[in-house]
């Protein structure tokens, strides 16, 4: 047996079929992951993301700590309210873990981070931590929803009092409140609008309701997955692990190289990277018959690549991946499915946003 | 879990389910447990009429959100029809597995299907032991 969310009951009234998700019992879909996949892109879906670790910062020098412990620079979050996405990198470069670190104070920050890498970060976090005098507490009583899509911040809107609706009306992209009991923040995973939601376990089966209620409709892991890889982004372990920096992983723009003077961790192995880049992360577009998936051996001008996640594009009609190319690779490629070379183009991604195609097909 | 097993089918292991025609031929598709376990389907590629088929072989292949999956030929002959409705609507085989979902015919050697198929009953019990 797994790990649970609070909502794991519920998820099974619901009819969820469930699927291990590093090492949590979590709802692979409802019913039809293409239902739900699209009710996000054309209306709204909310997903159970409570597996995800909450992990609170704070101390004088909790600004200080973070500007070396992360990739992107939290002297970028300049008021209260703000949110950024960052790597947390090894010595050499390797990617920890890909998370989003609010600003909730003036020294009080929150990291979300993966739910399989929770262990692992923390072990990280703790003792580098100790040496800046930050506290670090897990927020295990906390539970997160995502409610994604052109209606989701409507929805959420509608089951507050008016003077915190107009607080989170008021939410600018990566902006993020206390609304009440909850910390809400304009940020997802899917290239929709909507609002991630943290809030005390024991409120989250009501608020699920209350969002069911309201015509929300309950998006699973497969949904989140195919609406992740429409909006062209990482999920760590496929395109993003220990082995490989952040500038060939299509992510160079969430490092801050400047100012020149701060030293985050992995800054020295990253700069030589960002000289010669010896591969890249690019998107690809199917152009014959065939579904693209994970691990497919990529042959292009340049030498060898891999897909580091692929499938059908439920928006696009069309089959996607992201895959790790050599440097320089032509547009022309062609991947192995099953035995059988086919042919694909590499794309900039992302492919999807805010429920329009962005490639030409 | 879905018990759907109509009794007029035989099946396998490999949870394909094979209909005798009238003529003799066979249809071949996969079972109700079959799409619920992979899922919403999105591709389909079966094969083109004439070819010949070895009992065993893989001779289509369907591919949901999921996964890809082999779908083997219960018995030898020659494919004598795909269903080309298939290609632009893969969701017919979660809608309607024992119907309009059917993936090919086959004009078997012989005129017999291969032994090793089992009933309904048979498939019903095979998955109850999976399932344990």
């Amino acid at each position: 047996m797994g790990l649970r969310t609070p909502l794991y009951d519920t998820h099974l009234a619901e009819g969820a079929k469930l699927v291990d998700f590093g090492g949590w019992d979590m709802p692979l879909h409802y019913g039809s992951q293409l239902d739900e996949h699209h009710a996000v892109r054309r209306r709204v879906g909310v997903f159970d993301v409570s597996h995800m670790g909450v992990v609170d910062l704070s101390g004088p020098r909790a600004r200080e700590f973070l500007r070396s412990l992360l990739a992107n620079d939290v002297a970028k979050l300049a008021v209260p309210g703000r949110g950024l996405y960052s790597c947390m990198l090894r010595d050499d470069g390797g990617v920890l873990d890909d998370l989003i670190v609010y600003r909730r104070g003036e020294s009080a920050y929150r990291l979300i981070v993966n739910a399989g890498t929770r262990d692992k970060d923390l072990a990280w976090i703790g003792p580098r931590a100790a040496t800046f005098d930050v506290t670090v507490a897990e927020r295990r009583d906390l539970a997160l929803l995502a409610v994604q899509g052109t209606e989701a911040r409507d929805r959420v809107a509608a089951l507050l009092p008016a003077p915190e609706r107009e607080v989170l009306l008021g939410l600018a992209p990566f902006g993020a409140a206390d609304v009440g009991d909850w910390f809400v923040a304009r940020t997802g995973y899917t290239g929709e609008d909507g609002v991630e939601i943290a809030v005390p376990a024991a409120e989250v089966q009501p608020l699920w309701a209350s969002l069911r209620a309201a015509g929300v409709e309950p998006a699973g892991l497969g949904a989140r997955d195919t609406l992740r890889l429409e909006a062209g982004m990482s999920l760590y372990g496929n395109e993003l692990d220990e082995a490989h920096d952040p500038i060939v992983s299509g992510l160079a723009w969430t490092v801050a190289f400047d100012p020149v003077e701060r030293r985050f961790i992995g800054r020295d192995a990253v700069e030589r990277s960002r000289e010669a880049p010896p591969s890249q992360l690019v998107g690809l577009l199917l152009e014959e018959r065939g579904i693209l998936r994970s691990h497919q051996v990529v042959s292009t001008d340049r030498g060898p690549g891999e897909t580091t996640s692929g499938g059908f594009a439920p928006t696009l009609g069309r089959s996607i991946a992201l895959a790790r190319v050599p440097a320089g690779a032509a547009m022309g490629v062609s991947v192995d499915i099953r035995g059988k070379p086919v042919a694909a183009r590499i794309v900039k991604t992302p492919f999807v946003r805010h429920g329009r195609a962005l490639i030409p097909l | 879990m879905s018990d759907n097993l109509p009794d007029d089918l035989q099946y396998t292991k490999s949870h394909e389910w094979v209909r005798t025609l009238p003529n003799g031929e066979v249809e071949i598709g996969i079972t109700d447990h079959a799409q619920e376990a992979l899922g919403d389907l999105v591709f389909v590629d079966v094969p083109e009429v004439g070819r010949r088929v070895a009992a065993g072989e893989a001779c289509a292949v369907v591919e949901s959100v999921k996964a890809a999956s082999d779908i083997y030929s219960p018995v030898a002959g020659v494919v004598t029809a795909s269903n080309a409705a298939l290609a632009g609507a893969p969701e017919l085989l979660n809608q309607a597995p024992y119907g309009e979902g059917w993936l090919l015919r086959i004009a078997v050697d012989g005129n017999r299907p291969a032994a090793a198929l089992l009933d309904a009953g048979g498939y019903a019990a095979y998955l109850a032991e999976q399932a344990s």
